[in-house]
């Protein structure tokens, strides 16, 4: 019972992590119709800036706002000089130049900083809180990561649904021509859209170097669980998202308990299974179209 | 007769690969006018509103609006010059609501970094233009569908909404591509009288099949044939006209009034 428990605690946690990547992708899916297969590099390369700051002396805190911060920048930048020129040509140039990307960040990180296993703090600590005299298996940093999350996609859902900058994204997304007759800017949005997006990746890639330890390919099988999420839920549906990468959080924490080389071949048979058997996701149909 | 011309087009060519879609058009709506662009399929009606759009470059030609030329300018500035346009495909969005769907049309917006970070004066816009919507929607007798979602509403008031979502952006010039095609007589006539009611606020250019409509509503025809004017004058005129009648009886494909001009 209390094993079943502490899976479930850190299924969640891990979980929450993939959300925040799953729901990045579908931000962008939903913008544009491309998969940014560089997603969860540029997370490694916020983190690196993060791990950098805190090398300079400057506090956990500081280095995290940094990441986000850096993340929204990065996201832009790269919609903004990378993807634009392409955008106009079929939606594969767009997902090739994400490829290029993916293996650009990844050669040019360990010139920058160095290729060696770092180790990454958390920001709080990560033995178990006591309860009394009870250690519960949830500890202060698990807390921190699942909240923060949570508080991320909230954030995202009220400016999608509650502002008026939202609607004009959303807009945008189902029909850019309208939306330009309606006076929006439509390159903006896209821009403003892989900035939000980026800026999750870079919290998802800042969350789990604590345990992950920080190397250059460090995000990538996270970016495939986060991927798989994503498609789970439908690849179109910010919920469907966070809910699937929820999913593949618990599903691999137990596959891991069983055997923790299983788990990323875990990962891609979900991947497989799902793509085989239900393309279209789990959470796919009309309750997504309302988000 | 001699108002000064708010939309002028002028020697508008558009090939595509070859075809020639657009010869030479020229064309004016003057400001509180309605302009009826009528022609059969393939005319190149719909072309001439992309062009003046931005959505297709002519080869050659001019297009001012109030003496500022249009070409090569981005789509998304039109509005802010007083163009609005509505499309045949309607272009709702189906997971936004009517209301939604308007208030997206509301060329005055919080400005960008307001709204990203939520200020006050933004929040208190956005209620504004809700509002704004709402009432809009009333004037067109559809505030009854403000919540509901686009496709769960029967064709004529989907079409009434695009046309709110274009009003909300207190356009002076209107373009309405097919207005009337998909709808009923009845609708058709509550339609004439809807463009009345805007042509006290703006100029409209009306591109339809439907020419018992456009006759009705319009103050001048101008009529397309394989891309280029072949009359052009009052109603009464154009109806009288032997170019007019022989352009329509000779595509028998008209009498559909289906869509989908090139």
């Amino acid at each position: 019972m209390h094993t079943l428990l502490v899976l479930i605690i850190e299924g969640l946690v891990q979980g929450a992590i993939y959300a925040a990547l799953a729901l990045a992708l579908v931000l962008i899916w939903r913008a544009t119709k491309v998969i940014n297969f560089a997603q969860g590099a540029m997370a490694m390369v916020t983190t690196y800036v993060a791990l950098f700051v805190i090398q300079l002396g400057l506090s956990y805190w500081a280095a995290f706002a940094i990441a986000l911060a850096f993340g929204f920048l990065l996201g832009a930048v790269v919609e903004r000089v990378l993807v634009r020129p392409v955008e106009s040509a079929s939606p594969f140039n767009v997902v090739i130049l994400t490829l290029g990307l993916y293996l650009f960040l990844e050669a040019v990180v360990p010139m920058i900083f160095g290729g060696s296993i770092r180790s990454f703090p958390p920001a709080f600590a990560i033995t178990g809180i006591e309860v009394g005299k009870v250690q519960v298996p949830l500890s202060g940093f698990d807390l921190f990561t699942f909240g923060s999350v949570l508080v991320v996609v909230l954030l995202l859902a009220a400016l999608f649904q509650r502002t008026n900058l939202g609607l004009r994204m959303r807009a945008s997304a189902f029909s850019p021509e309208v939306a330009r007759l309606l006076g929006i800017r439509v390159g903006r949005m896209l821009t403003t859209g892989w900035a939000l997006a980026a800026v999750l990746g870079a919290l998802a890639g800042i969350l789990i170097a604590p345990t992950l330890l920080l190397q250059p390919t460090y995000m990538d099988e996270v970016f495939i669980f986060g991927f798989t999420g994503a498609i789970v839920g439908g690849l179109d549906s910010p919920w469907g998202s966070v809910v699937g990468g929820l999913l593949m959080g618990l599903v691999l924490t137990f596959v891991g308990y069983v055997s923790p080389d299983l788990e990323t071949l875990a990962g891609l048979a979900i991947l497989t299974a799902i793509l085989m058997v239900r393309p279209q996701g789990l959470f796919s149909g009309h309750r997504e179209r309302r988000v | 007769m001699a108002r000064p011309g708010d939309l002028k087009v002028e020697d508008i060519t558009v090939r595509f690969s070859g075809l020639t879609a657009l010869d030479r058009i020229s064309l004016a709506v003057e400001a509180g006018e309605v302009v009826g662009i009528i022609g059969p399929n393939g005319a190149g009606k719909t072309t001439l509103f992309n062009v003046i759009c931005g959505f297709v470059r002519p080869e050659s030609g001019q297009i001012t609006y109030r003496g500022q030329p249009l070409l090569g300018l981005p789509t998304h500035r039109l509005i802010r010059l007083g163009i609005a346009r509505t499309l045949q495909g309607l272009g709702l969005w189906p997971s936004l609501t009517v209301l939604e769907n308007v208030v997206a049309g509301a060329a005055r917006r919080p400005s960008f970094g307001a709204a990203l970070f939520g200020g006050r004066s933004s929040m208190r816009m956005e209620r504004q233009l809700v509002q704004e919507a709402g009432e809009l929607l009333s004037e067109l007798g559809i505030a009854q569908a403000a919540s509901a979602y686009p496709r769960s509403l029967p064709y004529g008031v989907q079409k009434r909404v695009s046309i709110a979502r274009a009003l909300m952006a207190r356009p002076s010039l209107l373009l309405l591509d097919e207005p009337a095609s998909g709808l009923s007589q009845r609708e058709v006539s509550e339609l004439a009288q809807l463009v009345a009611g805007v042509r006290q606020t703006a100029a409209l250019a009306i591109v339809d099949h439907n020419v018992d409509l456009v006759t009705e509503v319009s103050d001048r025809v101008v009529v397309l044939n394989f891309g280029r004017v072949i009359a052009s004058g009052t109603p009464q005129e154009i109806r009288a006209d032997p170019n007019v009648a022989e352009a329509y009886l000779g595509e028998p494909a008209v009498a559909q009034g289906d869509s989908g001009d090139a």
